[in-house]
């Protein structure tokens, strides 16, 4: 037992950090809110060209093979620095593609995505996240024939998308989806289970980045900030709640990376619903402490604020995840 | 990074399960905030140290296995996973013995540590005053140089167990004219059956005699009980305290068990939806906990110093423990407002929690200030 990331997956957890500090997130994220990908792309190609995609894609693709450890310590970052874009869903695409029984999909459309030449989306859901950048989107539905729990599962390729609708995360654009629509790829593909774990895992992973990061901001805003003559982040009522969403933060943690080790269902269940609470309670904290100011789309705390509430419900809410804890095999 | 254990540690593992099946008493012992509980408390002690399940951890000439922090870990899941006694001698065991350990003579380890490991010397810890609770270093007992030994007057109060326990150990102004109240104490270890020695049991609120007052008047300890230098006990009594406050005071074996206990009750009253979360949490928080503590375990193993780390997890199990008790009281329905059942004797102790070892406000401090590194505020 060495439950530790080891030097080689902290350096690349730091250099992911180091070039995405660089990339001016927040000027890229507001380009992107308004539908201007371009300097997103930009960004998109960096991520991959550090390996990020590879991560979640075979080797007889062009990938690394899969390997959510990495995966979980990437997405921390892309979530600290709030990268936009369908990362979760490009990752889970892969998985869901790479474990298909026709390999025709996947030698079409895993180098690619592998490369950062393409991004995917991929839905469950009535809305499918930035249809519009993506190059291959999917849908997931049960068809419309038959009782519910009968139906099998259709694996589609979507028609390309109408105009987004607005979303409470402007940088999260959702289109709606029409899940019965498209070529079909597969019915009832078998690594559907697992390319819904790896989306809630690296969901729980992104949303423990925001979380960082609204914990980091808020810190260095109430060390500079005054009021009555001193510092705010000195007044005990100021550092209690700091240090309890450092509390929630540290304890997510070694959920996400031992979800990451085992990807057993109840684990990651238990990290997605973990790290999306402290994220969340985080960001509540972190509006409350700025003050007015955070309360304003213009200063860029909003850019991870409205992510946290976001991220929560994606790819399996509170309920379902503890839910899930709840009817796991393991007895914690 | 990796969960994996050893073949060593899961055979030791397999070892440990097998003699807690063979001698875990059937019927839980009386609760340990009693005389007779007490007593049989210390008896269990020395059945588990007679094989050598005491203390694990510590050198096999103390009466340990040498098991280093990776097997107690699996040692103390085993141990709660079997239902098996609380300890007594937890505060020998998490505070004074390691002092001992890091500052002590070898006399005073060959003296202290195997009786301790038997359970027939059972320790108390006497830190807090009257007036110094959170403000500890205000403290206000003295000790006075005397022949071969020293002269301590004064009044400790809150002292787990020390209501039937044998022995104490505690923090004395030696120095009174030092310029800070840090300065010019002296950590010492005493009888609490000395000539001097009132013991007054104090009643929780469930009206146990949980801890006590000990009343101090000219009481004599020889030289040979100083722990460390005269004068150097601040700094030697929090050289453990936030290390074990971190690792040793509660493993997570306790939580994963209760946790499972908990679990089982919500089937067994048939899964009602509105427990539904509380229940979930009280697993999540289980394993959460198991998994902080085995990262820090690996850093400690890698030679790091668990410092203010510490103090998350000591907010962190406080609360967790008072959740997941709140939720089996409620469970239980009309059940949950009977005295010493297993559970409400636990909601009674878990309630408690943030207030040892510690407050949590405290420890709320240490994080923001040395963790996040926020400004020092008045204190
Ligand atoms: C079950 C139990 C067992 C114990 N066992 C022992 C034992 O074996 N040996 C021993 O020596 N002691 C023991 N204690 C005592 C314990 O260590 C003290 O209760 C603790 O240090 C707090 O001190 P206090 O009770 O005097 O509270 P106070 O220090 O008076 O605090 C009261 C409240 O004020 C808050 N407060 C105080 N200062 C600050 C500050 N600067 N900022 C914010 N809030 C503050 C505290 O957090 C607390 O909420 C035990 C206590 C309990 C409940």
């Amino acid at each position: 037992m060495r439950f530790l990331v080891d030097a080689e997956q902290r350096a690349f957890g730091a250099s992911l950090d180091a070039m995405l500090t660089a990339a001016d997130t927040p000027a890229v994220i507001r380009d992107w809110s308004r539908g201007d990908h371009v300097r997103g792309r930009a960004v998109w190609a960096r991520v991959a060209e550090a390996g990020v995609f590879a991560l979640a894609v075979p080797e007889a693709y062009e990938g690394m093979g899969l390997r959510p450890v990495e995966l979980a310590l990437a997405f921390v970052e892309l979530g600290r620095h709030a990268v936009p874009g369908p990362l979760v869903e490009t990752v889970a695409a892969a998985a869901l593609l790479a474990g298909l029984d026709d390999q025709g999909p996947a030698k079409r459309w895993l180098p690619a995505l592998a490369s950062g030449e393409s991004a995917a989306t991929l839905t469950t859901g009535p809305y499918a996240l930035d249809a519009d950048m993506a190059g291959l989107r999917l849908t997931i539905s049960p068809s419309l024939s038959g009782p519910a729990a009968a139906t099998p599962t259709e694996l589609r390729l979507a028609p390309p998308p109408g105009p987004p609708l607005p979303s409470l995360d402007p940088a999260r654009r959702l289109f709606p989806a029409d899940p019965h629509r498209g070529e079909l790829l597969a019915t009832d593909p078998k690594s559907l289970t697992s390319a819904l774990l790896l989306a809630r895992l690296t969901t729980a992973a992104q949303a423990l980045g925001v979380g960082l990061a609204l914990l980091d901001r808020t810190v260095s805003y109430v060390g500079q900030r005054t009021q009555f003559g001193t510092p705010i982040g000195s007044f005990q009522a100021v550092k209690h709640r700091l240090a309890d969403a450092k509390v929630a933060l540290e304890f997510a943690r070694p959920l996400l990376l031992g979800a990451a080790l085992t990807m057993a269902p109840e684990d990651v269940a238990a990290a997605k619903v973990t790290a999306c609470e402290a994220a969340y309670t985080t960001a509540r904290t972190a509006l409350q402490l700025h003050g007015a100011i955070g309360y304003t789309a213009e200063y860029d705390l909003s850019l991870w604020l409205t992510k946290a509430r976001a991220l929560r419900t994606a790819w399996g809410g509170p309920d379902e995840c503890r839910a899930a804890v709840l009817s796991g095999g393991r007895r914690c | 990074m990796d969960l994996a254990f050893t073949r060593e540690e899961e055979a030791f593992r397999a070892e440990a399960r097998a003699w807690l099946t063979a001698h875990v008493p059937s019927e839980p012992l009386p609760s340990l905030e009693t005389a007779e509980g007490f007593a049989a408390h210390r008896a269990w002690e020395a059945e588990l140290a007679a094989d050598r399940w005491s203390v694990v951890d510590w050198p096999t000439e103390y009466g340990g296995r040498d098991a280093g922090l990776v097997r107690w870990l699996l040692f103390e899941e085993e141990y709660y996973a079997a239902g098996a006694p609380g300890r007594v001698n937890q505060n020998g065991v998490s505070l004074l013995a390691p002092t001992l350990f890091d500052h002590g003579t070898r006399e005073q380890r060959a003296r202290v540590l195997p009786s301790m490991a038997g359970g027939e010397v059972v320790w108390a810890q006497a830190w807090s005053e009257p007036e110094a609770g959170s403000d500890l270093a205000s403290l206000r007992s003295k000790a006075v140089r005397t022949a071969g030994g020293w002269r301590l007057s004064g009044q400790k109060t809150w002292s787990s167990r020390a209501a039937f326990a044998d022995r104490a150990f505690g923090l004395f102004r030696s120095d009174p004219d030092a310029p800070k109240p840090h300065q010019g104490l002296t950590y010492l270890m005493f009888d609490l059956r000395a000539p001097g020695v009132t013991v007054r049991p104090t009643a929780r609120l469930d009206g146990k005699p949980a801890f006590a007052e000990l009343f101090l008047d000219e009481v004599f300890v020889p030289d040979e009980d100083v722990i460390g230098e005269p004068g150097q006990g601040w700094r030697i009594a929090m050289s453990t305290a936030g290390n074990e406050r971190g690792l040793k005071l509660r493993s997570p074996g306790r939580f994963l068990a209760a946790a499972d206990r908990l679990h089982r009750l919500w089937e067994a009253q048939g899964s009602p939806a509105w427990a539904g979360d509380r229940v979930a949490d009280a697993l999540i928080g289980a394993r959460a906990y198991r998994l902080f503590t085995f990262a820090a375990a690996s850093r400690v193993l890698d030679g790091a110093a668990l410092g203010p780390e510490s103090s998350l997890n000591k907010v962190f199990w406080s609360e967790y423990d008072i959740a997941l008790t709140e939720t089996a009281l409620d469970l239980l329905g009309a059940q949950g407002e009977l005295a010493d059942t297993d559970w409400s004797e636990r909601y009674v102790f878990s309630l408690a929690g943030p207030i040892y070892a510690g407050t949590n406000e405290i420890q709320r401090d240490i994080i923001a200030e040395r963790l996040l590194g926020l400004p020092k505020g008045r204190r």
